[in-house]
């Protein structure tokens, strides 16, 4: 197969592989040149005129539904997720690097959460929350707490419930990417640090992870992209507010206008600013790694 | 994926103190996967054995939940409705894996051995994971207007005379909803493949070639026993999402197709939590017995 020349099978293969590349970017592509239609615009092509029509009636928001406030609370929780993905992944990586009691455990669960079907983690979060409000409720009723009751809401939600449907999913992409930056790692440079007398803390600020920066800037983007187009775990997982995805979701049936395309250009648009700025991000990183003495 | 093995300890003979500070350090990832993950899990279990009326929950244990799924079931002629749905989810799991460990595997193959130069390798391999992270919603979306009764393929079958009027069944039905996962989830099966074949040492195809071995032979001899840990890996993401899947089933099928995870969807939005959590039961039951038959159907090959 790699002999010098090209084997028999390397045209049929070569353009299986060229179609498959159509097959995922063609519709996404197709979707996009749709979103700038004219206002006369429909579904599907013909393309009648070129516009930025639909995209300000997305912005006007859609039926019911306030596209901004959507987009806000995506981003918010997005950023979160991203932020405590990679701290705790950071820190559970270097763990796992140590004697670690129970780390295997530890990681069959990281690793029966990332297969277990979404929608019965969304289940269960939803349940714990729900139960954990009858429970807060019947305290408050207990304690004589009258006005703590008549105030109280639910605690189902963005930042409590949503938060912790996101990490079950996030987390484990974050801690397997750790595995393989540590199986990569060469510890000398930690162990002269540490011979040179640097604390623990010294040698990891100053030489762990400057070396491991450029690819912990990619569990940000794992963490950020997985949240923004989260729906499966967060469905049951949420209170009334929901999240742009799963606007996106309920607006596939209501919407018959290209609306629906622009805000699929727009969320597109996000997603790929992410994964440019982690490349960035990630060369700059990188080359700062070289150029340090 | 292929990274699934915890590093061992660096060093042996670390003071004791240091076991104390690595627990620190993984409290807060363990607590995330207590708190929503093993407690939503236990809870599941337990509601699932509860009561409930118009109003509200009933602590208690009862198998009410479950003989409800299953109510008649074993009695009448025609498969009840409990039965049919778990079949469609299982039928439309076997299709959609067979359909993505073929094309994962073809397209991973010309990564892997036909890709010569590794920068272009690279940036192949990337160009077949963007997509991941970009919404799965709006890929579903954006085949409407591809096979809708106006869409494109529909316009070019008319414009060609192969047809005279468009044809239906390409959107929102079973095809539709194959199309979308194929779609969505090959990307699964081509990076845990794509990783075990790179792993393979090069020069044991070469020996398989001196030896005589035509490529189907070596391919089927060499490559694709060597390949079985992604296989296996890549099989169990497909499955198990297919399996719990609602939204790509929901979307894609028009909200016209039943699927275990849609039950389960609709009854949590009832707020018929014990039924649902039943259901959620039995599919977690059904999930892992084939992750289980998967892992023990390539061990005994790997014995013979």
């Amino acid at each position: 197969m790699i002999a010098e020349k090209r084997s028999a099978g390397y045209w049929p293969l070569a353009l299986f592989f060229a179609a498959f590349v159509l097959f995922l970017y063609g519709p996404m592509l197709v979707i996009v040149v749709l979103s700038f239609q004219g206002p006369e615009g429909g579904l599907t092509f013909p393309l009648r005129g070129v516009s930025l029509h639909w995209f300000y009636k997305l912005a006007e928001g859609l039926g019911v539904v306030d596209i901004g406030a959507a987009l806000q609370r995506s981003l918010g929780l997005g950023l979160v997720v991203m932020a405590v993905t990679v701290v705790f992944s950071v820190l559970a990586g270097l763990a796992f690097r140590k004697k670690l009691r129970g780390g295997n455990l530890l990681f069959f669960v990281v690793v029966a959460s990332l297969i277990m079907p979404s929608i019965i983690v969304s289940l269960g979060i939803g349940l714990e929350f729900r139960l954990l409000d009858s429970a807060l409720k019947f305290l408050f009723g207990a304690w004589g707490m009258d006005d703590t009751l008549a105030n109280f809401g639910i605690s189902l939600g963005l930042y409590t419930s949503a938060l912790g449907a996101h990490l079950t999913w996030t987390l484990p992409f974050g801690l397997l990417i750790m595995f393989a930056i540590f199986n990569r790692f060469n510890p000398a440079y930690e162990e002269a640090a540490r011979d040179l007398g640097a604390t623990p803390w010294q040698g990891f600020a100053h030489v762990v992870l400057p070396l491991i920066a450029p690819s912990v800037v990619g569990i940000g983007m794992f963490g950020f992209t997985l949240s923004w187009d989260e729906i499966a775990r967060t469905s049951q997982a949420i209170g009334d507010v929901n999240t742009l995805p799963l606007e996106l979701q309920g607006l596939t049936s209501t919407v018959t206008t290209p609306s629906i395309y622009a805000l699929g250009t727009v969320t597109m648009v996000v997603s790929f600013l992410v994964m440019g700025l982690t490349v960035g991000l990630a060369r700059m990183l990188e080359k700062r790694k070289k150029a340090a003495p | 994926m292929s990274q699934a093995i915890p590093p061992s300890p660096a060093v042996a003979g670390m003071s004791p103190g240091r076991s104390i500070a690595a627990w620190w350090q993984a409290l807060p990832l363990s607590l995330v996967f207590l708190l929503f993950f093993l407690v939503p899990l236990a809870l599941v279990l337990m509601v699932s054995f509860w009561d409930y009326n118009q109003y509200e929950l009933i602590p208690g244990f009862t198998f009410k939940s479950y003989i409800a799924v299953f109510e008649g079931c074993g009695s009448g002629d025609e498969i009840c409705t409990t039965f049919k749905t778990y079949l469609s989810t299982l039928k439309f799991s076997a299709l959609v894996w067979l359909i993505t460990l073929l094309v994962g595997f073809t397209v991973s193959y010309f990564l892997a051995f036909c890709v010569r130069s590794s920068g272009t390798q690279t940036l192949l391999f990337v160009l077949c994971t963007i997509p991941f992270w970009t919404s799965n919603v709006i890929r579903m979306v954006s085949w409407v207007p591809l096979l809708g009764r106006n869409g494109l393929v529909n316009q070019a079958l008319v414009g060609a005379g192969l047809v005279h009027q468009p044809v239906e069944w390409m959107l929102f039905s079973d095809f539709s909803v194959v199309l979308a996962f194929v779609h969505l989830y090959t990307m699964f099966m081509i990076v845990p493949i794509f990783n075990s074949m790179m792993r393979i040492d090069r020069s044991l195809i070469e020996a398989a070639s001196d030896a005589g071995a035509s490529a189907m032979q070596t391919l089927w001899n060499v490559i694709i026993p060597l390949c079985r840990t992604g296989i296996i890996i890549g099989s169990i993401f497909v499955i198990t999402i297919v399996m719990g899947d609602f939204v790509t089933i929901g979307v894609m099928g028009g909200q016209q197709i039943a699927s275990v995870g849609k039950i389960i969807q609709v009854q949590a939005s009832y707020l018929q939590f014990p039924l649902a959590a039943a259901n959620a039961i039995i599919l977690l039951a059904i999930v892992l017995m084939i992750i289980w038959a998967l892992t023990r159907l390539v061990d005994i090959r790997k014995e013979l």
